[in-house]
């Protein structure tokens, strides 16, 4: 009896507090759903919105290499005046001199912090470096206009000398004015330098203390050790770090496009010379994008930004697995 | 032949030390290789810091942080007032809208699991690697086509930035919250709801908070977005956003490429600005952090 008296009304607290936690499950659910949801949205709003401009000249007319809004007509389909070639090639050529100056600098600095600077400097070392990611890409545009090209003029000249070699000789083509794909691409090293140092931290971190202990048991030199005992193992970590890293580098707008020259008519000669990437010739003409199917063929540019920012990511997840938090 | 075979870490034991002065030198090559390397990285901060405050400070002061800018960018004087207040409303709005759905997915992540969670962890994972300048097209495909440039259109591409951050960080200090305190609260007889609302969140709430404060301190620095969907608006302060609407971001943009060198004064002082109040933030959430009752344990 006391037993029953007891568990009545525990039990029908328990049915409507089982109503209410299935309807805060049920929120908590749609909320994650959002994520599904912003993703398939994008994907589809971008393709809506390019799709008049892909109908009307066919998808596979983006591809060479002039890009000539003013040329445009409501009727005419061919040739087409928008032509995404020239973007594809800024956007891999920055990414590429972007990831060519970071990925050697952050193994570095990684190893440095990790395994060689004094204990009490690990914590503030990292968190100067992650400061660089704190500091807002037209932050990075202004100083790279003012502060970096200044600088970066003497190798630029210095590079032009590199064009009477064959084959080579052709990415360094001059004059060197500033404004060019490698100003570019120094500044995007810069901003993706933060995201691929805190990854390889935390993949040389995973190493084994007994096998770097056993290298330098042994008698290995401390650079040995690293060579032996954290590198290898730390191969896979490092190619997800930079394909991150590159991930980073194709979508990074503002600072390339206030350091490019945004020369949007061909595929520049070189690296010293003036371009544009995906996502600067969105930046630069999307409000302003007044010509028959102006708007809709930037959307065709954001859509395959989008594809292959999607890849890039994709595969970069798969290989580094998760990476923490405050690697934003 | 043999002391060859034997090079390397392994050569040392042999007794012979063979290239032991070369290998000596090799290390210290590289130990003082990676120090520049180290010193060279925070040298390019100190310069990017130096470089914004000192020409930030040629005009950043009162009249800069209380006026707008004159009506013609090549004069003088005048200040980002109205940038300043447009990026509190957007990022604002971004607040608002981004932490509770990001709080509530985390929770789904953590606390209940199964497989859509697993997908949900994933795709938050690919979602911060979208270009900031496509999800300002889509919130122009999904609402400045309906509604127009607007403060609330680029709240809300702030939001979707922010959106995966939070979900990310929010997800990470859930997982830090011991299990025996979940326990403890339902072996009382509380709901799981109520477990999740009065236990679980309180106690990772100062590492919530770390996180959304470093979404918000990203979202204060976009630009990209921000141009296609608030569009900005020099000339006067706007209060309602439901109209275009400047930000400091869109002004140091707007202002910094024009060939003006009294707008350019003006860009500078808003990027320091901008900066002061980006690593406020940062600098804040990691010292919360730092306090957290729960922990990441480095």
């Amino acid at each position: 009896m006391t037993a029953q008296t007891l568990l009545a009304p525990t039990d029908r607290r328990s049915s409507a507090g089982r109503f209410s936690d299935q309807l805060f499950r049920r929120l908590m659910a749609g909320a994650a759903l959002t994520v599904i949801v912003v993703l398939i949205a994008t994907t589809v709003f971008l393709l809506q919105q390019s799709w008049p401009s892909l109908t009307h000249y066919g998808p596979l007319s983006f591809f060479h290499a002039r890009w000539a809004p003013s040329e445009a007509t409501v009727t005419s389909s061919k040739p087409n005046p928008y032509g995404i070639l020239q973007f594809i090639y800024g956007t891999l050529m920055t990414s590429l001199v972007a990831m060519l100056i970071a990925v050697p600098v952050s193994i570095a600095v990684a190893l440095y912090i990790t395994n060689l600077s004094p204990k009490r400097l690990r914590g503030p070392l990292s968190s100067l470096v992650d400061l660089l990611a704190a500091i807002p890409s037209v932050v990075y545009g202004f100083w790279g206009v003012f502060a970096l090209i200044p600088a970066l003029g003497p190798i630029g000249n210095g590079l032009t000398s590199l064009s009477g070699f064959p084959v080579i000789g052709w990415l360094f083509q001059g004059p060197f004015f500033g404004y060019s794909i490698f100003s570019a691409g120094v500044v995007l090293a810069i901003m993706c330098l933060p995201i691929v140092t805190a990854i390889c931290r935390e993949v040389f971190d995973t190493a084994p203390v007994a096998e770097k202990e056993a290298a330098l048991a042994i008698g290995a030199t401390k650079w040995e050790m690293l060579r032996v005992a954290v590198l290898p193992r730390s191969r896979s970590g490092i190619i997800g770090a930079s394909i991150l890293g590159l991930g980073r580098a194709f979508g990074e707008t503002i600072a390339v496009t206030m350091l490019i020259g945004n020369n949007v008519l061909t595929i520049p000669k070189g690296l010293l010379r003036t371009g544009a990437t995906l996502p600067s010739v969105i930046a630069n003409e999307f409000t302003e994008a007044n010509q028959p199917f102006h708007l809709e063929s930037l959307f065709v540019v954001a859509f395959g930004l989008l594809v292959v920012s999607l890849l890039v990511n994709f595969v970069g997840k798969r290989i580094v697995g998760r990476v923490s938090a405050h690697i934003a | 032949m043999l002391d060859q075979q034997l090079e390397g870490p392994l050569s040392s034991v042999t007794g012979q030390f063979p290239g032991a002065r070369r290998r000596e030198l090799t290390n210290l090559f590289m130990h003082g290789l990676l120090l520049l390397v180290m010193i060279a990285t925070v040298g390019v901060l100190v310069w990017v810091l130096a470089y914004v405050a000192g020409q930030g400070l040629k005009y950043l002061g009162p009249e800069f942080l209380t006026q707008t800018p004159p009506g013609n960018p090549s004069e003088p004087g005048g200040g980002f007032l109205n940038g300043i207040i447009g990026s509190v409303i957007t990022t604002g709005i971004a607040t608002v809208l981004s932490v509770p759905a990001g709080a509530a997915a985390a929770i789904y992540l953590v606390e209940y699991g199964g497989r859509l969670a697993r997908v949900t962890r994933f795709l938050t994972d690919i979602l911060v690697g979208v270009p900031t300048i496509v999800t300002g097209a889509l919130v122009y495909a999904v609402w400045v086509v309906l509604f127009g440039f607007s403060g609330i259109a680029g709240g809300i591409a702030l939001a979707l930035v922010m959106l995966p951050l939070v979900i990310r960080s929010t997800d990470e200090m859930l997982r830090l919250v011991p299990r025996d305190l979940r326990e403890a609260s339902l072996a009382l007889g509380v709901t799981k709801a109520r477990t999740i609302l009065v236990i679980v969140l309180p106690t990772a709430s100062s590492g919530i908070i770390t996180g959304v404060m470093l979404a918000f301190a990203r979202a204060m620095g976009e630009t990209a977005p921000l141009l296609l969907t608030a569009l900005g608006n020099d000339l006067f302060i706007e209060l309602n956003p439901t109209k275009r609407m400047s930000t400091l971001s869109l002004q140091i943009f707007g202002n910094a490429i024009t060939g003006f060198k009294a707008a350019q004064a003006r860009a500078w002082a808003g990027a320091l600005t901008l900066v002061v109040l980006v690593l406020l933030f940062t600098v804040a959430a990691r010292l919360i952090a730092r306090r957290s009752s729960v922990s990441r344990g480095g």
